[in-house]
């Protein structure tokens, strides 16, 4: 009995020691680790606005946002009406170009190949759209996956008209 | 144990040792107002912080720069925690140069939140050339950059003084009881109502001096309260962690005939 | 390491241990024969790997986040301490990690020092030792120079002026340490190379400093020879381990209070001004450290002499197991060399003092009388005191009482080999 008692109170103090101790091992680890997510001036960085007065139809610009490449494309009719006509069971991933593309005129898409993170070339490609050097993958005129290996379309940003000739992205 | 007691006072010893060595030499005993921020607990009083930064863009801007800061930080936790919305109104009042744009020029825009203090000259040298050759320090770590600290600074505020008598001073110096060599190139910069609190606080030079010394520290040390509470946690958990382990080991050493 | 065969129980454990015997090295460091004698003294061995483990963590963060280069390094400090997440932890524990570290080295030091560890037949312990503190010092100063306040840039102007001491070729050195004609982008760049290099490198010998220890075994306060494995012995695994541990968790507490409540008391003010090769701080000190050495230099009114009394105080340590001619090893049994031992002590804490006030008058001649005396110890007194002292009776063992007479045969058969 009193064997029984001695045993219990060692274990529980080693116990303890151990579970108190992965504790503490654990806090002690977690800003070594935090440390390398975005930091505060990363952070603070997260929208930017773009003056789009100069692009013409059939233009587009690429800004920086994120340390990411944004396609700000001003689309013609013709490319706007090529991406309508699509049927969405003809898409690799479905999604309307009206989805897409709020203000049709105006397409704003992170300018990154969803297979490896590559940035595509413009007006090139099957589709008439975009195209990507680095593992084949061919985008339309609304920036969907429409062949090669890329998974998804090309992803919008959340991005609004602050006046007609400005977008605030982020 | 005798031996566990030996290690402690050795401890004790050396701390008091590198506190006082340090703490040593000083000509005049600096004026101590006492500070929210200091000991385990301490935290900035908010109301001051912001008041202080008030003094500071009404009054030490015009010639010290605060580079190291943004406008954001005036909403962070720990700090004078403007809404946000109030600091983006503070950072819209200053006109930030940004650029180039497409045409390669460099244009004005209002600030935002990302955008660090303006300050009030382009570079150094301008700095020096428009206060008489004395270049204003930045301001971003003063209060870490002198000895003494919130103290020290808070004194050299208060401590303008008609030079004793067989001291003449040159034009634009001025007598400072608390600055080494008790010559500044800076003339008194808080007289009574230099500025109007919105809360309605009295602008008192002591009281102003007070308020931009506290934002001056939390400026200098803007983690100041996350390091006070998570410091307070870990000497806790250390504390029990070591006192646990102490009679584990008592414990397991019970089993050899020698003690610990 | 004259270990009793170990065999792995599981068959790919013996498989494995066959072809890479990591795991005839882990029971080894479990088992190793330790004193049961020893005191908390002993534990800073631990704590020390603690502190370098910490150092090399905590730096691989900051040198995420740093810039190495004149115009930003400045800038890339504040960035950290502001904005990164916990880079203010980081930073506070990197830097007062640094005299905590040595903290822990000198009171390492100063035990190996009382007990005789240095003795034969750990000569070759206590040499790669010297290596390490002094690869310590060269660390630490290159890492204050880092932040590229007024105390960096000006503390790396007077320590690598120091070999613009050295006859004929002086010039040149220097020139070629900074890589340009005064401190600048080039030498703070390389600094960064080496701070970033010499950790590794005492990684790497305090292997070696444990492989030597564990071959003759650990000293004991009473300084005497232990048979091991033995009933004076205990495995280091766990009675040692724990022990360790509770004293690093008192370290810690020590270490907490620095890091959250006065992370900047060891540091000083002016190095929170960015560097100006125009102007010279009122007065330079280095960090609290390397303070006796600095007060060693100061003391000699030569510069080639200065320099070359500084580099000799860390060579007479590392000869020291030649000097101190005594047989026995333990202060305890040596009465005189206990009040020397002490003297020391006092010497070197009084250096430290010195080294930190202006060299002038009264502050200089102490130091100049300090430094005689610190040779003094080394190169005169513990000569003579192996030869002139009697010492107090040893005992046999640990647990034996004290025999009579003269220490015993087998302690002052190997003593005669050196």
């Amino acid at each position: 009995m009193e064997e029984d008692k001695k045993t219990n109170r060692r274990d529980f103090i080693f116990t303890a020691s151990y579970a108190l101790g992965a504790v503490g091992v654990g806090a002690a680890v977690w800003p070594l680790i935090d440390q390398m997510n975005p930091d505060a001036s990363v952070k603070a960085l997260a929208s930017t606005e773009v003056d789009v007065s100069g692009v013409e139809r059939g233009q587009s610009i690429t800004v920086l946002w994120r340390g990411k490449p944004v396609f700000i494309r001003r689309r013609t009719e013709e490319e706007i009406a090529k991406a309508k006509d699509v049927k969405l069971e003809d898409l690799p991933h479905p999604e309307t170009d009206e989805e897409r593309a709020k203000n049709p005129e105006w397409l704003v898409m992170l300018g990154v190949c969803t297979h490896l993170g590559c940035v595509p070339l413009g007006d090139k490609g099957e589709y008439g759209g975009w195209f990507c050097p680095c593992h084949g993958s061919h985008y339309d005129t609304s920036g969907r996956i429409r062949k090669g290996p890329a998974p998804t379309n090309m992803e919008v940003p959340k991005y609004e008209f602050v006046n007609s000739n400005t977008i605030k992205i982020g | 144990m005798k031996n566990f007691f030996k290690f402690i006072i050795f401890f004790v010893i050396f701390s008091f040792f590198s506190f006082n060595s340090i703490a040593a030499e000083q000509s005049h005993k600096l004026l101590e107002p006492g500070w929210s921020f200091k000991g385990f607990f301490g935290k900035f009083d908010r109301a001051q912080l912001q008041r202080g930064y008030q003094v500071y863009t009404e009054v030490c801007a015009a010639c010290h720069s605060m580079k190291y800061l943004s406008y954001r930080n005036l909403s962070q936790p720990g700090g004078p925690e403007f809404s946000e919305q109030q600091a983006k109104i503070i950072a819209s009042q200053f006109e930030i140069t940004d650029g180039p744009n497409s045409d390669g020029e460099m244009f004005t825009r209002p600030g935002r939140l990302s955008d660090k203090f303006v300050g009030p000259y382009t570079n150094e040298q301008a700095a020096t050339a428009a206060n008489g050759g004395a270049y204003p320090p930045d301001m971003s770590v003063l209060v870490k950059a002198r000895k003494g600290g919130a103290d020290y600074i808070y004194s050299v505020l208060m401590g303008y003084e008609d030079p004793p008598s067989g001291i003449t001073l040159d034009d634009g110096v001025y007598y400072n009881k608390y600055m080494p060599g008790n010559k500044i190139k800076m003339s008194q910069p808080l007289m009574p109502g230099a500025v109007e609190y919105i809360d309605g606080t009295e602008t008192s030079e002591e009281q102003m001096a007070k308020d931009v010394v506290a934002f001056l520290a939390w400026a200098a040390e803007p983690h100041l309260e996350a390091r006070h509470k998570i410091g307070f946690r870990a000497i806790i958990y250390l504390f029990i962690i070591t006192v646990l382990v102490y009679f584990s080991m008592k414990k397991l050493w019970s089993r050899i005939e020698s003690k610990v | 390491m004259s270990d009793h065969e170990y065999t792995p129980k599981s068959k790919l454990g013996k498989w494995f241990n066959d072809r890479l015997p990591l795991l005839t090295l882990s029971n080894h460091l479990q088992e190793y024969p330790t004193p049961k004698n020893l005191n908390y003294w002993w534990t800073f061995g631990g704590i020390l790997t603690f502190c370098l483990i910490t150092q090399i963590v905590t730096g691989l963060i900051l040198a995420m986040h740093y810039v190495a280069s004149a115009d930003l390094a400045f800038g890339s400090v504040e960035h950290i301490m502001r904005d990164v997440n916990y880079g203010w932890l980081m930073r506070y524990v990197h830097a007062n990690g640094a005299s905590m570290f040595f903290l822990a080295v000198y009171i390492h030091i100063f035990r190996s020092l009382y007990y005789g560890s240095y003795k034969s037949p750990r000569e070759v312990i206590w040499i790669i030792g010297m290596i390490i503190y002094f690869l310590m010092m060269a660390t630490a100063f290159m890492g204050y120079v880092l932040p590229w306040g007024q105390m960096s840039f000006w503390g790396a102007t007077v320590i690598t002026n120091l070999f613009s001491a050295i006859p004929f070729v002086g010039e040149s050195v220097t020139n070629w340490l900074w890589g340009g004609y005064a401190v600048d982008n080039p030498t703070l760049t390389r600094f960064y190379s080496l701070h970033y290099l010499f950790p590794f490198l005492i990684f790497g010998l305090v292997i070696l400093h444990i492989w030597a220890l564990h071959v003759p075994g650990n000293n004991n306060p009473i300084g005497i020879d232990i048979k091991k494995p033995s009933k004076d012995t205990v495995p280091f695994h766990p009675y040692i381990v724990i022990k360790d541990l509770f004293a690093l968790l008192i370290f810690l507490i020590v270490f907490a209070f620095f890091v959250f409540y006065s992370p900047n008391i060891l540091g000083h003010a002016d190095n929170y001004i960015e560097a100006n090769p125009l102007v010279t701080p009122a007065h330079i000190v280095p960090e609290w450290y390397l303070l006796p050495f600095y007060a060693i230099l100061r003391s000699i009114p030569d510069k080639l002499f200065g320099v070359i009394a500084m580099f000799a105080a860390i060579f007479v340590l590392v000869i020291l197991p030649w000097l101190d001619t005594s047989k026995v090893r333990s202060a305890i049994f040596r009465p005189l060399y206990k009040q020397f031992y002490w003297f020391l002590v006092a010497d070197v804490l009084i250096l430290g003092y010195v080294g930190a006030m202006p060299a002038e008058g009264l502050y200089l001649l102490v130091a100049r009388v300090a430094t005689a005396y610190y040779f003094l110890h080394f190169l005169v007194i513990l000569p003579v005191l192996g030869a002139k002292e009697k010492t107090l009776d040893i005992p046999l063992s640990l647990t034996e009482p004290i025999l009579g007479g003269s220490p015993n045969e087998a302690m002052v058969k190997k003593n005669k080999e050196i």
